[in-house]
C-alpha cells in the first residue's frame, strides 16, 4: 500500500521543511556579521563572528549607527511579562468560568454561557479605538495591566475545560460529595490536577498568542519602556532602507523568534492536542 | 448534555463567574456596543462635540471609492491567502500520513512556523525580498525584473500575501494531518482494491472525507487573513504603495488611529464585525455536528 512513491513523498516533505527554515537560517547567519556586509547587499551564506559582538549589541542597548531601538533585554521582559499574564490569566479565568457552567446549576447560567461565546465574534481588531478608550479612562496606558487584562477573556479556553469537565464521571462527583468535600475542595484537590493535560495544551497555545500580539500593544504602549520587542522589531525597520543596522536587526529577530519557537517544539505533543481539540 | 449531579450553591457560581463575565462586558461589549454608537455620530476632530447623523457615516463609507478599494483588495488578498495556506498544507499533511519513517521529525520541522508572529514573518522575507540586499530580490532584479515592493502596488501586494499563508500553513496542516490519520485504513484499502489509489483515491475517498474539516479552515483562514495579517501588512508596506495592501482592517486603523475619524472608522468596525459574525455563525453550523450542548 504505501511502499510506492514514498521518495516523492519525502522529497515533498523536505522541501516544504527547507520553505520553512530558510528565512530563519538567513536571518541567523545575518545576525552573525557585521552591517557593512550585508547592507552592501552581499548577503553571506555562511556564518560570520560578530556573534557575540551583534548579540551584546542588541541585548544591551539596540542603539546602531542608523537604528535607535531599545535594549533587547528589556523588551524580551516586556514580552515575557505580558505573554506570562496573557496565558496565565485566560487559563485561569477560563477554570473558573467552565467550572461554574459545569458544576452549578443556577438562574442565567445559559445567558453567561452565550455572553462568554460572543466573545469570538468581537476580534479586538474591530472595536480597537472604544476598547482603547476604556484602558485610557482606567489609566491603563503603558502598563502591563493594559495590555494583559483586556485579553484575557477567552471564548476557546472555556469551552475547552467546558468539553473536558463534561467527560468527568459523576460518580467522582459523588464520591467527593460523600467524602465531605465542598465545592472549592474538589475544584482544587481533583479537578485541578485532571486538567493537566489541557492546561499545558493551553499554555503553548496561549503563549504563543500573548508573546505574538502586535496591534494592541502598538496602540497601548507609547512609551519605549513599555514596548515588546516585536514592536521594538518593526519600529527598528522605519522604512526599510537598504543601508540600516541589519545585523541589529536580525539578532533582535533572532532573540524574539526564540521563547515561543522553544516552547512550541518542547511542548509539541501537548500543542498539537489542544490544538486540535481547542478549535474543533 | 447534562450532568446529574452538581452542587447546590446560590452565590458560588456567580463569583467563579465573576472575572471573566467583567472583562467580557468591560472590553468586548461595552466597546463593541460604544463603536456601533460612535457610528452614528459625527465628532469633530477635538473630540469636543458629538452630533447624531443616524447613517451618514455608513453612507459616507459606502460612497467612498476608497473604501471600495480596500474591500477590493481584501477580497483579493483573502482568498490568495486561504487558498495558499491550504493547498500546500493539505498537500504537506498527505504525504506525511504516507511516510513512516521520521514522521515526527517532519511533523516538528513543519508545526514550528506556527510560533512565529505575523509581524516577524514580514521581517523575515523582507529579508529574502528585499531588492537591495535579498536574495530572491537581487535576483529578480538580476533576471531583468524591477522589483520593488516598495515602489510597485501588485508586488506589494503579492509580498504580503506570500509571508501570510507561508505563515499559516502549519496551523493548516496540523489539522489536516489529524483528519487524515482519524481515517480508517480499511476505507483506503477498500477503495484500493476496488481499483482507486493514487490520485484517483485521494480525490474519490479521502478528499470527501476531510469536507468537514476542509470548510471548518476554510473560515478559520478567511478570518485569519480579515484580522491577523494587521501585522504583516503593518510591518512590511503599511497598506502602501498607495493604497495597493489596505485591506478593510488596516483602514480602520489608518482612518481611526492615524487620521482620526472617528465615525467613519467605526462605521467600518461594525460593517466589518457583521461580517466577522456573519462567517462565525458558519463556523457554528460545523461546531453544531460536532459539539452536543
Amino acid at each position: 500500500m504505501r511502499r510506492p512513491h514514498n521518495w516523492l513523498a519525502h522529497f515533498i516533505l523536505i522541501l516544504g521543511a527547507l520553505i520553512f527554515a530558510f528565512p530563519i537560517y538567513l536571518a541567523a547567519i545575518g545576525s552573525s556579521h557585521d552591517a557593512g556586509t550585508i547592507g552592501r547587499g552581499q548577503m553571506p551564506l555562511l556564518p560570520g563572528d560578530q556573534w557575540l559582538t551583534n548579540y551584546q549589541q542588541a541585548l544591551q542597548s539596540g542603539q546602531g549607527e542608523r537604528v535607535r531601538g531599545n535594549p533587547a533585554l528589556g523588551l524580551m521582559q516586556n514580552s515575557l511579562i505580558m505573554a506570562l499574564g496573557i496565558t496565565f490569566g485566560k487559563i485561569a479565568v477560563s477554570l473558573l468560568s467552565a467550572y461554574a457552567v459545569v458544576f452549578f446549576r443556577f438562574p442565567g447560567r445559559m445567558f453567561f454561557f452565550w455572553l462568554i461565546f460572543l466573545t469570538l465574534m468581537l476580534p479586538v481588531e474591530v472595536r480597537i479605538i472604544p476598547t482603547y478608550a476604556v484602558v485610557a479612562d482606567f489609566g491603563m496606558v503603558n502598563t502591563f495591566e493594559g495590555l494583559i487584562i483586556p485579553l484575557i477573556a477567552s471564548a476557546t479556553a472555556t469551552l475547552l475545560f467546558r468539553q473536558f469537565f463534561l467527560t468527568i464521571p459523576d460518580e467522582l462527583v459523588d464520591a467527593a460529595k460523600m467524602d465531605g468535600a465542598g465545592p472549592m475542595r474538589f475544584f482544587w484537590s481533583i479537578l485541578l490536577p485532571l486538567s493537566r493535560t489541557n492546561i499545558a495544551a493551553l499554555f503553548v497555545i496561549m503563549f504563543i498568542y500573548g508573546w505574538n500580539q502586535y496591534l494592541w500593544p502598538l496602540l497601548i504602549t507609547t512609551s519605549s519602556q513599555m514596548q515588546t520587542v516585536i514592536v521594538g522589531i518593526v519600529k527598528m525597520i522605519g522604512t526599510g532602507e537598504a543601508q540600516t543596522d541589519w545585523h541589529l536587526i536580525m539578532a533582535t529577530t533572532v532573540l524574539a523568534l526564540l521563547p515561543p519557537v522553544m516552547v512550541i517544539i518542547l511542548m509539541q505533543r501537548w500543542f498539537v492536542k489542544g490544538l486540535v481539540d481547542a478549535d474543533k | 448534555m447534562q450532568r446529574r449531579v452538581v452542587y447546590p450553591n446560590r452565590v458560588l457560581p456567580y463569583l467563579l463567574l465573576a472575572p471573566q463575565i467583567i472583562i467580557t462586558v468591560v472590553f468586548f461589549i461595552y466597546p463593541a456596543a460604544e463603536a456601533i454608537r460612535q457610528a452614528l455620530y459625527q465628532q469633530d476632530p477635538f473630540g469636543l462635540n458629538a452630533q447624531f447623523v443616524w447613517f451618514e457615516n455608513f453612507a459616507l463609507v459606502l460612497q467612498d471609492p476608497h473604501y471600495w478599494e480596500a474591500a477590493r483588495v481584501t477580497l483579493i488578498f483573502s482568498l490568495a491567502v486561504t487558498l495558499l495556506a491550504m493547498a500546500p498544507a493539505l498537500l504537506l499533511a498527505v504525504m506525511a500520513d504516507r511516510v513512516v519513517r521520521g514522521a515526527a521529525g517532519y511533523r516538528t520541522l513543519i508545526v514550528w512556523p506556527y510560533a512565529i508572529a505575523p509581524a516577524v514573518a514580514a521581517v523575515l522575507w523582507l529579508f529574502i525580498f528585499h531588492p537591495d540586499i535579498g536574495y530572491v530580490g537581487q535576483g529578480l532584479l538580476a533576471l531583468g525584473i524591477p522589483w520593488d515592493y516598495r515602489m510597485n502596488g501588485a508586488q506589494a501586494l503579492l509580498l504580503v500575501i506570500l509571508v501570510s499563508a507561508w505563515k499559516q500553513i502549519s496551523y493548516n496542516f496540523l489539522f489536516f494531518l489529524a483528519a487524515l490519520q482519524s481515517i480508517p485504513r480499511s476505507i483506503t484499502e477498500a477503495a484500493a482494491i476496488d481499483g482507486a489509489s493514487g490520485m484517483r483515491g485521494f480525490w474519490l475517498i479521502t478528499f470527501p472525507l476531510l469536507s468537514h474539516i476542509t470548510f471548518f479552515l476554510l473560515v478559520v483562514n478567511l478570518i485569519y487573513s480579515l484580522f491577523d495579517t494587521f501585522g504583516v501588512i503593518h510591518a512590511l508596506t503599511q497598506g502602501g504603495p498607495g493604497v495597493a495592501t489596505t485591506t478593510l482592517m488596516y483602514s480602520i486603523y489608518r482612518d481611526g488611529v492615524v487620521n482620526v475619524d472617528l465615525g467613519g472608522s467605526s462605521a467600518q468596525s461594525v460593517i466589518l464585525m457583521a461580517g466577522v459574525i456573519l462567517l462565525t455563525m458558519l463556523q457554528f453550523r460545523y461546531l453544531e455536528k460536532r459539539v452536543h450542548y
